[in-house]
């Protein structure tokens, strides 16, 4: 009898410890699950979904605190996505979030900026540069255009663009949507 | 590391013994009735359309000049924003009149910036500085040559040859493959240049030879172009070069594509999201080889190239020298105009161009082949049906790829699935568009496909970007927040320390007071 349950306790006390180590060793630094929501989010940390940022609602969808249809800037492939990854049914983008939009930036006219720095203190990636009662400009590649600094504008000098795709950006079409110019003509 | 050896050692004997590639298709080639009539010259046009994007991926040059401006022939004119990309040159001498959006030859059939250049009919050329001893000189210097004379691949990729050139050098190259099989049908630049001058040909080929540092230099043709190797080789026997040889191979479209010619040369498939030069190997396209001699031995920037024009829809179909810019309708002009039935005009070839929406449209440095079509050359759109996967696009594949598969889950929007199936490596050749008999425009698919994959690569950067620079700004608010906290507390602090001080000295004070009272009382 003793000489089956002291090697099985033997055993059992070394994995034991194995497993103990192993959990030290390579513990996961973050949470896989909030890393491979944040990684479809868009990132524009635009707040529309109602949390602070785009890493925050990756934190409350793994929660389960938020619904995965509440980042506009995503869009339904974003939501695909995200329903792919967590094993969930698609669903429509929650109108309340918002709307699917084409990408966009924010353009301040530097005529009517009063240089009140509170665009600045909005912007969530740092996008904008400028100094107290100087002029403010926005860095078009560093835009994620979550439309942040609207609200806090005083002279409503700051204006949403599409952003356009330079020519050499060129993407051929889906086919059988026609685009361009229709039926070739020659001479 | 000893396959790779294996590996080097097999495609140094390239072109000793012919192999096959997967796939291809046997094509009528159509290339007779534009090699009957010899080069021409096309007249200066009064006005050159010069487009700042030469060709679609690579972003617009900057114009070097203004409007008003005077610029003789081979100025530099405009400079392409990454290095190494190389210079747009004026193709003649004339004005700047204006840099303004108008028709160019891109796929999408959009309008874009054009330097407009009013020719003077001089053809004043600018000081030119080619290399006197390139022969002896350092590499190093030819490629930065190649770069300041705007030399790219005229093949049809339009990629920088300084790149190229200096890449391969780095590497230590062994062969250089010059590509003069032009597989497409219909198209005959590069049989016309080999058979009008091979001696550049040849120029062409101990300069790219000095500049990549190899031994071997193969010149590749067809099978059936028997007059181009009878002047090739009179022309390398009075050179007495023996380091050149020419091998022609089998006509199998798309044999000219630089994967399948090396497959065909040394039986090696260059891996998928490598290059030629892990095996050793460099290929230029012919074309390509007489502008660099053009380049390094005259000191000539790229400013005109030879166009084939040819089709149903044009009186006289042959070949041209143009000058960039020169818009299309005088080549066809030059040419004897269109037939009545014209019905399209495409850049390209037949199996791999792209329709123009206007003949306004400029000459280009990728423009190998105008083709003007009459209604009876295009096949009539065919209702697409359903695939029934019988597989005829994965034998013809010459990427050895599954486009049934890969058309399947573009449509599924599938794009880690497709490209972990090679979508990146599909050379969009069009052989799986033309057996389908569902007639499904697989290689339209294809093309979108692989913009979107670029695309989805662009916003996976830029939403990285994002997320760092949230993340910064996070921790940066976060830092001066403690920092202010700290700041109160120590105050705080220093306060707390101050008003004890303050309460000792009072106690002291009223302890000194009380003494002296005391004192007083007991004096009294």
């Amino acid at each position: 009898m003793l000489e089956a349950i002291i090697p099985i306790a033997l055993l059992g006390l070394a994995f034991g410890f194995g497993l103990g180590w192993a959990a030290r060793k390579f513990r996961a630094e973050s949470d896989p699950v909030v890393d491979q929501i944040e990684a479809i989010l868009p990132q524009t940390q635009c707040a529309q979904c109602g949390f602070p940022g785009c890493r925050p609602y990756a934190e409350a969808i793994a929660n389960g605190e938020a619904d995965i249809n509440q980042c506009p800037p995503g869009g339904e492939a974003g939501i695909r996505a995200l329903a792919d990854l967590l094993g969930q049914e698609p669903k429509p983008l929650n109108p309340e979030n918002g709307v699917e939009t084409p990408p966009t930036v924010v353009v301040i006219d530097e005529q009517t900026c009063i240089g009140c720095t509170l665009c600045i203190q909005a912007c969530p990636v740092d996008a904008i540069v400028g100094a107290p009662k100087l002029m403010h400009t926005v860095i078009e590649s560093e835009c994620t255009g979550c439309d942040l600094c609207l609200p806090p504008c005083p002279v409503d000098c700051i204006d949403i663009v599409t952003r356009d795709r330079p020519l050499s950006k060129w993407q051929a079409p889906r086919p059988g949507i026609q685009a361009g110019p229709s039926e070739q003509q020659a001479g | 590391m000893p396959t790779q050896v294996s590996k080097f050692a097999q495609a140094s004997a390239a072109g000793e013994r012919l192999h096959h590639f997967h796939g291809g298709l046997k094509l009528r080639h159509n290339k007779k009735v534009s090699c009957e009539a010899p080069l021409s010259r096309v007249p200066i046009s009064s006005r050159l359309y010069l487009p700042l994007l030469q060709h679609a991926g690579a972003d617009a040059a900057r114009p070097l000049v203004d409007p008003g401006q005077r610029v003789l022939k081979g100025q530099r004119v405009a400079a392409f924003p990454e290095t190494g990309s190389g210079f747009l040159h004026a193709p003649t001498s004339g004005e700047i009149l204006a840099v303004e959006d108008r028709p160019i030859s891109h796929p999408s059939g959009a309008e874009g910036p054009c330097l407009v250049i009013k020719t003077d009919g001089e053809d004043q050329w600018t000081t030119l500085q080619p290399i006197k001893d390139w022969e002896n000189s350092d590499p190093v210097l030819l490629h930065r040559q190649l770069d300041t004379h705007g030399i790219v691949g005229l093949g049809g990729a339009v990629f920088p040859t300084a790149i190229k050139v200096s890449g391969a050098h780095h590497e230590q190259v062994h062969t250089l493959i010059l590509n003069g099989a032009e597989c497409e049908p219909y198209i005959s630049c590069d049989e016309m240049l080999m058979r009008e001058q091979p001696e550049k040909i040849i120029a062409g080929a101990e300069v790219l030879r000095r500049a990549t540092g190899t031994n071997r230099v193969i010149i590749a043709i067809e099978d059936r172009m028997g007059a181009v190797e009878r002047v090739l080789s009179r022309a390398l026997r009075k050179s007495d070069n023996n380091q050149i040889d020419v091998v022609c191979v089998t006509k199998i479209y798309p044999e000219g594509g630089e994967r399948q010619l090396i497959q065909v040369l040394t039986g090696l498939e260059v891996p998928s999201g490598g290059y030629p030069r892990d095996l050793g190997l460099l290929v230029q396209n012919v074309a390509t080889a007489a502008a660099a001699a053009d380049a390094i031995i005259d000191g000539k920037p790229l400013i005109e190239r030879i166009v084939t024009v040819s089709g149903n829809g044009v009186k006289n179909p042959r070949n041209l020298v143009a000058l960039l810019g020169t818009p299309i309708h005088e080549l066809i002009e030059q040419c004897g105009g269109y037939e009545k039935d014209v019905s399209r005009l495409v850049l390209g070839g037949p199996m791999m161009g792209y329709a123009l929406p206007t003949d306004a449209a400029p000459v280009i440095k990728a423009a190998n082949c105008i083709l003007a079509l009459t209604s009876k050359d295009i096949r009539s759109p065919q209702e697409e049906m359903p695939c029934i996967r019988c597989g005829e696009c994965a034998r013809v594949c010459p990427a050895v790829l599954l486009p049934q598969q890969l058309h399947w889950q573009i449509t599924n929007e599938q794009w880690d699935a497709a490209a972990e199936y090679g979508l990146g490596d599909c050379i969009q050749c069009g052989c799986c568009d033309f057996v389908c008999p569902s007639h499904i425009p697989l290689t339209d698919w294809f093309r979108f496909g692989s913009g979107m994959l670029r695309t989805l690569a662009t916003e996976r950067t830029a939403s990285d970007r994002a997320r760092m620079r949230f993340d910064a700004r996070q921790q940066r608010l976060e830092k001066i927040k403690s920092d202010r906290q700290q700041k109160i507390a120590e105050k705080k602090h220093k306060l707390r320390e101050s008003a004890e001080a303050k309460k000792k000295v009072a106690e002291a004070l009223e302890r000194a007071g009380k003494s002296r009272n005391d004192q007083s009382d007991d004096s009294s």
